[in-house]
């Protein structure tokens, strides 16, 4: 099966090493965690992923399209969602998705199916025509939600996406993604909420100072630890194992 | 120094903490090296404006300063148009203390006493507006202390006086507005209202001296004949402050005094009502507004289309732009006016008309410019967005430069029914100024939020600097144009300069 996303030696340095040659494939279809202690580089990943930053060293392949020799290419198979949500205030949710439609070059008619899909499927639907300069951090969360789908991308990247959700949003949230990923998109995610992680990925990756120091199913995990027990006891270990005094955690 | 906690002078030491870092934060941006310019570039400024006031005030301590009708009537002028600068201020600062403090939340949702608290936050704008102000005439009364005496140092009780009367009509405006119109349209209401004050008696004025005089002389105005035999006699109340100003200490502390009262009677009624406005206004975050949906949405676009709608969507609904623009236009009323009654006449008016309207198409590109390119709220999305950074910059500009098109267009047509050269001369001008303005603002781009809009010229001071001088030689270069002379090559020559000296001073974008 053709990897959906593919990197190589990824390397990123700010003031001082960030990413640290990550070597990583995860499979079209897939349901991917990316989980870490703060700091750890799981955010400059991802960002060097969605085009946000240019890695120092490594190739980066989506869906065998090299993002750094063709990154227009490689955008328009994914969508990036930050833990921080990029709405304008003063658009409604149903502009927002017409102006999302139009950067990804969606058909007119698709994009507007697609949208009152979406409004429906997030409970936006009373709220469709406000600006979203009142709305909850959730309401936005699943507006930019709403935002990355619209354009149907084959591969979703995100960043937290659950921080500051209450629990109807949180679910509500989880249920697209799940549905997303049983209809073949491939969805990556960082969590702190490890239990999200144990219940909704696949496999799992786990990096601490910028390595990726384990991956893999969670009886993969278990196995390596050698313990039958929960994926908060497994990262503990992992993280304590895998953590190099002598570097500093951003 | 400590005092009691929640007490009137630990508000005041807490707000003047906030304040003065907040002040060298804006003016430094973190670097030490940028206050030194700051002082320096200021201490300049403040000498040149010295040895302006000196030759300027000269002749007349020269001939002996007598206080007649005629004296009265000028000094009242200016310390009129003065006040008014002072009023707009004022009003500013105290829709701040409303809306723009983020730990009202904190502070409203602590035991503290919220009268004590506005109290302080209005005597911090009496301060500021008085501190504003002195800087503003201390070149007029340094001189006049020099030249003619030491009496004139009483101009400063009258300033304090002024600035104290501002704010007590700013608090009863402001609470006035939350009455009439409500929080959610206080703050522009408030925003358009300071502008107005603080440009309408000047444009008032400079429109009487079009009609009387055909020229924009203030100072010539308020020496008319015709002002100053309809003015009161010199024993008349209205000369007060002049008086005061001039001079007269006892009635300068009488005012001052009065204002002050004034002031205080003011807090005490509008502070109990403090708490439920502020967090009125804080609530509005959370207030959502119903838009109806577009018949174009999902209309088949490109994606320069997609990004140009989300520009003139998201500038159309922007209360500051809304404001500023009503501004610019509102500036362009006196030249217009010139226009009108010059009508036919010859081409001498398009000399002030002329660079008016060019300096006018500069300023709001930049505006704009910073709004389209650097205020970006959802950067991510765009960026992540199938596009070239080539083309969302290109949809950026069109976005821009249409903007100013369609501002610009009314005026040109205006001015095309009475000169079609002098149409075209504006239109190149106002072009290039508009252009190199949103060329600057392309060069010192700094993704950030829209709301930063306020501080950006924190950002880059080059940016903002080589915008101003650009806009202000273009429209030199309009003014000699419609006035015929082949010099007009020069000021263009060192606009192209400036821009050229812009871009080598611009970061490297990554």
């Amino acid at each position: 099966m053709q990897a959906a996303l593919s990197l190589s030696g990824l390397t990123k340095s700010f003031d001082r090493p960030v990413v640290r040659g990550v070597d990583l494939t995860i499979k079209a279809g897939e349901f991917y965690a990316l989980l870490g202690p703060n700091g750890a580089g799981k955010t400059t990943i991802l960002r060097m992923v969605a085009g946000l930053l240019r890695p120092d060293a490594g190739t980066i392949s989506i869906f065998g399209t090299d993002a750094l020799a063709d990154p227009v290419g490689a955008k328009r198979l994914m969508a990036w969602v930050s833990d921080e949500p990029m709405v304008y205030d003063r658009l409604t949710p149903l502009e927002y998705l017409d102006f999302v439609a139009g950067l990804w070059e969606i058909d007119a008619s698709r994009a507007r199916s697609s949208a009152n899909e979406l409004i429906d499927w997030l409970g936006l639907r009373p709220h469709a025509n406000e600006l979203c300069g009142g709305f909850s951090k959730g309401m936005l969360q699943k507006v930019a939600l709403a935002g990355a789908l619209v354009h149907d991308p084959k591969l979703i990247i995100l960043d937290e996406p659950l921080t500051g959700l209450d629990a109807g949003s949180a679910r509500q949230v989880k249920d697209v993604l799940r549905q997303k990923t049983e209809a073949g998109v491939t969805v990556i995610m960082t969590t702190h909420i490890l239990e999200v992680a144990e219940r909704m990925a696949e496999r799992i990756g786990v990096i601490a100072d910028g390595r990726l120091i384990a991956e893999g199913t969670l009886a993969e995990l278990r196995a390596r630890i050698g313990r039958e027990t929960t994926l908060e006891e497994i990262f503990l270990d992992l993280v304590a194992q895998g953590h190099d005094p002598g570097s500093e955690a951003a | 120094m400590t005092f009691a906690p929640a007490s009137l002078a630990w508000f005041a030491q807490h707000e003047f903490r906030l304040a003065w870092r907040d002040t060298i934060a804006m003016m430094t941006g973190g670097r030490r090296v940028r206050l030194a310019g700051w002082i320096i570039g200021g201490l300049l400024v403040f000498a040149l404006m010295q040895v302006i006031a000196w030759f300027t005030l000269r002749p007349w301590t020269e001939l002996g300063i007598t206080i007649d009708k005629p004296t009265l009537v000028m000094v009242s002028g200016m310390g009129l148009l003065f006040w008014t600068v002072t009023l707009s201020q004022a009003l500013e600062s105290v829709t701040r203390v409303y809306y723009a403090r983020s730990d009202l939340d904190l502070i409203l949702s602590s035991p503290a006493s919220s009268r004590k608290l506005f109290a302080v936050r209005a005597l911090a704008v009496c301060a500021s507006t008085s501190a504003l102000g002195a800087l503003l005439i201390s070149p007029i009364v340094i001189t006049l202390v020099l030249q003619d005496g030491p009496q004139w140092l009483s101009a400063y009780l009258v300033l304090a006086s002024l600035a104290a009367l501002s704010t007590a009509i700013a608090m009863a405006l402001t609470r006035l507005l939350f009455q009439l119109v409500g929080p959610k349209r206080t703050r522009l209401f408030a925003q358009i209202l300071a502008g107005l004050v603080g440009a309408g008696f000047v444009i008032g004025i400079q429109a009487a001296a079009i009609l009387s005089h055909e020229g924009f002389s203030r100072l010539a105005f308020f020496q008319s004949a015709d002002i100053i035999a309809g003015s009161p006699g010199e024993a008349s109340v209205l000369w007060w402050p002049a008086r005061a100003a001039m001079g007269n200490v006892p009635l300068a502390l009488l005012l001052a005094a009065l204002a002050f009262a004034i002031l205080a009677t003011t807090i005490a009624l509008t502070a109990s009502s403090y708490a439920a406005l502020a967090t009125s206004a804080a609530g509005l975050s959370h207030v959502r507004s119903q838009r109806r949906a577009s018949s174009k949405a999902f209309a088949p676009t490109t994606q320069r289309q997609a990004l140009r709608r989300k520009e003139w969507k998201l500038l159309q609904r922007d209360p500051w732009l809304l404001s500023q623009t009503l501004m610019q236009l509102f500036y362009l009323i006196p030249p217009a006016l010139l226009l009108w009654i010059n009508y036919g006449a010859g081409e001498g008016t398009y000399v002030v008309v002329v660079p008016v309207l060019v300096m006018a198409a500069g300023q709001l590109a930049g505006g704009i410019a910073w709004l389209a390119i650097s205020g970006e709220d959802a950067y991510d999305l765009v960026t992540t967005a199938p596009l070239t950074p080539r083309t969302i910059l290109r949809a950026k500009v069109e976005a821009v430069l249409a903007v100013i098109a369609a501002v610009m267009a009314p005026l040109l047509l205006l001015l095309a029914f009475s000169s079609w050269r002098m149409a075209v001369i504006t239109a190149v001008c106002g072009f290039a100024a508009a252009g190199a303005s949103t060329a600057i603002q392309l060069w010192f781009r700094v993704p950030t939020k829209r709301s930063m809009f306020r501080r950006r010229q924190v950002a880059s001071r080059a940016a903002t600097l080589s915008e101003a001088l650009s806009s202000i030689m273009w429209a030199g270069t309009g003014a000699l144009w419609a006035a015929g002379l082949l010099l007009a090559i020069l000021p263009a020559m060192i606009a192209l300069l400036v821009l050229g000296l812009a871009r080598l001073l611009a970061p490297r974008q990554a």
